[in-house]
């Protein structure tokens, strides 16, 4: 008896997680079942087409969008990535005066509303003279970023132990050797992990971007959201679609990397 | 006796943390080729004095010199010495061979040199077959053998070793002992062995330095250290000891009659030191000189009753109570004649077994050392 209520349990809480997923996925499944959708109108799939794809290549307007996204969002996540790093890495090896509260700030940029943030850069842009449009996006999302990466590398750096740091000076290497030859390559997963992060919250985001994005440099989220007041169009499904699988593919990539066995 | 040569020479040095004084004006010169090792409990000052030899603390005052020259001032890359950090400190992100060249890859070294130059030192290290390991797939021995090899490789003048053994089993722990001092004598290099284990530094040491809180209380070779501890901390740290608080009641030429709280003992003075009468000082004996009859000897009167007896492998140690309730131990083969327990006895000794040290003071050191210097 016990044995079969134990079967029952089994199978109703795999119907459970079935459905949990069903609920997350279903909405992203529709969006590329219909950007293959014959009839314009999204409302009953009519037939089978790649039309929308095709279109998709002469859009340049949304083409376009994207491509600023894919530059923004690499730009800054460089930027981001390199200053977030070297920003743990100070703060974790040295102790200074203030310490805590400098930890404390850090917090401050990703609790507040974005729209506070918005806000201000559009200020200190108009204050600071520097030029609306993409400029403005790549600093504001290197702003945002800065902090998520240095969570991430703090994290790493947390269990890295110091002592290698000197075994390599002890050897011969310089500060700097040091830090390229041994430092950087054993907190490398958290700074690649800190680098997703930014590239991610950089592709997303809307609500910064609207306020400090210039004349004719749209992403593609802002693109978007300006073609939906007129309704959406299949061709932005294509988009979507491409994306979706784009993601799906780098994720699964660098999650196999990181089940690998980790040396050390 | 030939003249051997400085190679480290520690002057009056003290760190300081904070409030922390955690080395006590540090004079220690370290010859060339010697095993020295630094012998105390945890948390007497023995890494940070590694640490400044390395060049990883800087000292608050005083000076260091390699082969002559001042480094205090110099980075850890600047000086010709290399350690064996106490938790190995291998590079987990490179594999063994990579752990071993990476010093003589810094140096620019032409690459088949290093090709041949580690093969060489993972040979020296019994650890061929194991270059494209990561540190991660070795035992704590192999660990610890490429932590050796990775500073060896650089030819140091001064291998700095700190605790290297701590963290392996006992069994291995002999073992490597043994392999690190046919090592160290085969490539002439000078160690400074800085470990906790009292039985580690009698056996693989030229000369021994014990650290107490940061004060150096004696550098003397392992037989002397055992034999003439040289501070009441010296004698209970290495070995067991039997140490009597007593003073000095009567001198005759070298000899002292002590008063202890039980009754009277003969001792030998310290050679060049120089005592006043009813001056407390410590007097300690090794329980494998304590002797015992059944009257008493000349010049002694300690009486004590022997309470239990213990069997360690093939020795009889008998613990005998005396009047003041200390206890005394007496070690013995187990083929030799021992007390039966409950029996009465009278304590004595040779005068020249005993060891007195003054009450106070880390100085006397100084002159133990200079006393000894003659032997080697
Ligand atoms: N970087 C440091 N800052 C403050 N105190 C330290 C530091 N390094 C060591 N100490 C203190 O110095 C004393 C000696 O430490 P250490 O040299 O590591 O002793 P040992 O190696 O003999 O166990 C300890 O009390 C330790 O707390
Ligand atoms: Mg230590």
């Amino acid at each position: 008896m016990r044995s079969r209520q134990k079967k029952i349990g089994r199978i109703l809480s795999s119907i459970y997680s079935y459905l949990v997923y069903l609920f997350l996925y279903l909405p992203i499944f529709i969006i590329i079942l219909f950007s293959f959708n014959t009839s314009e109108r999204n409302i009953v799939f009519e037939g089978f087409t790649f039309e929308w794809y095709l279109k998709l290549f002469d859009n340049g307007v949304l083409l376009n969008a994207y491509g600023n996204t894919l530059f923004v969002g690499f730009i800054s996540t460089v930027i981001a990535t390199v200053i977030g790093t070297l920003a743990s890495y100070g703060m974790s090896k040295y102790k200074f005066k203030g310490k805590g509260i400098i930890d404390i700030l850090l917090y401050i940029p990703v609790v507040i509303p974005e729209i506070v943030l918005g806000i201000s850069l559009l200020a200190i842009f108009n204050l600071s003279n520097i030029p609306m449009g993409l400029t403005s996006l790549i600093i504001a999302h290197a702003t945002f970023s800065i902090p998520f990466v240095v969570f991430t590398v703090n994290a790493r750096l947390a269990g890295f132990d110091r002592s290698v740091e000197e075994a390599a000076m002890d050897l011969g290497a310089g500060r700097i050797k040091t830090f390229f030859t041994v430092t950087l390559p054993i907190i490398l997963p958290g700074v690649i992990s800190g680098a997703f992060l930014a590239f991610t919250l950089s592709v997303d985001d809307i609500i910064i971007s609207f306020f400090t994005t210039g004349p004719g440099s749209n992403t593609f989220p802002l693109k978007v959201m300006e073609l939906t007041k007129t309704g959406v169009a299949p061709d932005v499904y294509a988009l979507t679609t491409i994306v979706f699988i784009v993601t799906v593919a780098v994720t699964f990539i660098t999650q196999r990397d990181k089940k690998k066995p980790i040396k050390g | 006796m030939e003249e051997r040569k400085a190679i480290v020479e520690i002057k009056n040095v003290n760190k300081i943390f904070g409030e922390n004084h955690v080395v006590h004006d540090l004079d220690l010169t370290i010859y060339k080729g010697e095993f020295l090792t630094m012998l105390g409990p945890s948390g007497c000052g023995k890494t940070t004095i590694l640490r400044m030899i390395g060049g990883f603390e800087e000292p608050t005052g005083g000076q260091i010199l390699v082969e002559g020259e001042r480094v205090e001032d110099k980075e850890p890359f600047e000086r010709n010495v290399n350690t064996v950090f106490q938790s190995y400190a291998l590079f987990p992100h490179m594999n063994i061979w990579n752990n071993v060249a990476y010093g003589l890859k810094m140096k620019k070294v032409k690459k088949e040199e290093i090709s041949r130059q580690v093969a060489e030192m993972l040979q020296l290290v019994r650890l061929n077959g194991f270059e494209k390991r990561y540190p991660s797939q070795l035992s704590g021995g192999q660990k610890q053998r490429v932590a050796i090899a990775r500073a060896l490789i650089n030819r140091p003048k001064v291998l700095l070793l700190d605790e290297p053994l701590g963290a392996l089993d006992l069994k291995l722990r002999k073992e490597m002992q043994l392999e690190l001092k046919n090592l160290q004598k085969k490539l002439g290099i000078t160690f400074v062995y800085v470990t906790h284990d009292q039985e580690e530094a009698l056996t693989m040491s030229d000369r021994i330095a014990v650290m107490n809180q940061g004060y150096l209380d004696q550098l003397d070779t392992p037989e002397r250290v055992y034999e003439k501890p040289a501070t009441k901390f010296v004698a209970d740290f290495i070995g067991e000891s039997n140490i009597f608080e007593a003073t000095i009641s009567h001198m005759t030429g070298d000899t002292a009659s002590i008063g202890l709280e039980v009754g009277n003992a003969l001792c030998l003075l310290e050679k060049g030191v120089s005592y006043s009468l009813s001056e407390m000082v410590y007097a300690c004996v090794r329980p494998e000189k304590v002797l015992f009859s059944a009257g008493e000897a000349e010049g002694f009167n300690i009486k004590g009753v022997v309470k239990e007896q213990i069997y360690v492998g093939n020795i009889i140690k008998s613990n005998i109570i005396i009047a003041n309730g200390q206890m005394v131990i007496l070690s013995r083969l187990d083929i030799d004649e021992v007390p039966k327990v409950g029996e009465a006895v009278n304590i004595y000794w040779n005068p020249d077994d005993v060891v007195l040290m003054k009450s106070r003071g880390y100085q006397i050191h100084h002159v133990i050392e200079n006393a000894s210097l003659g032997g080697d």
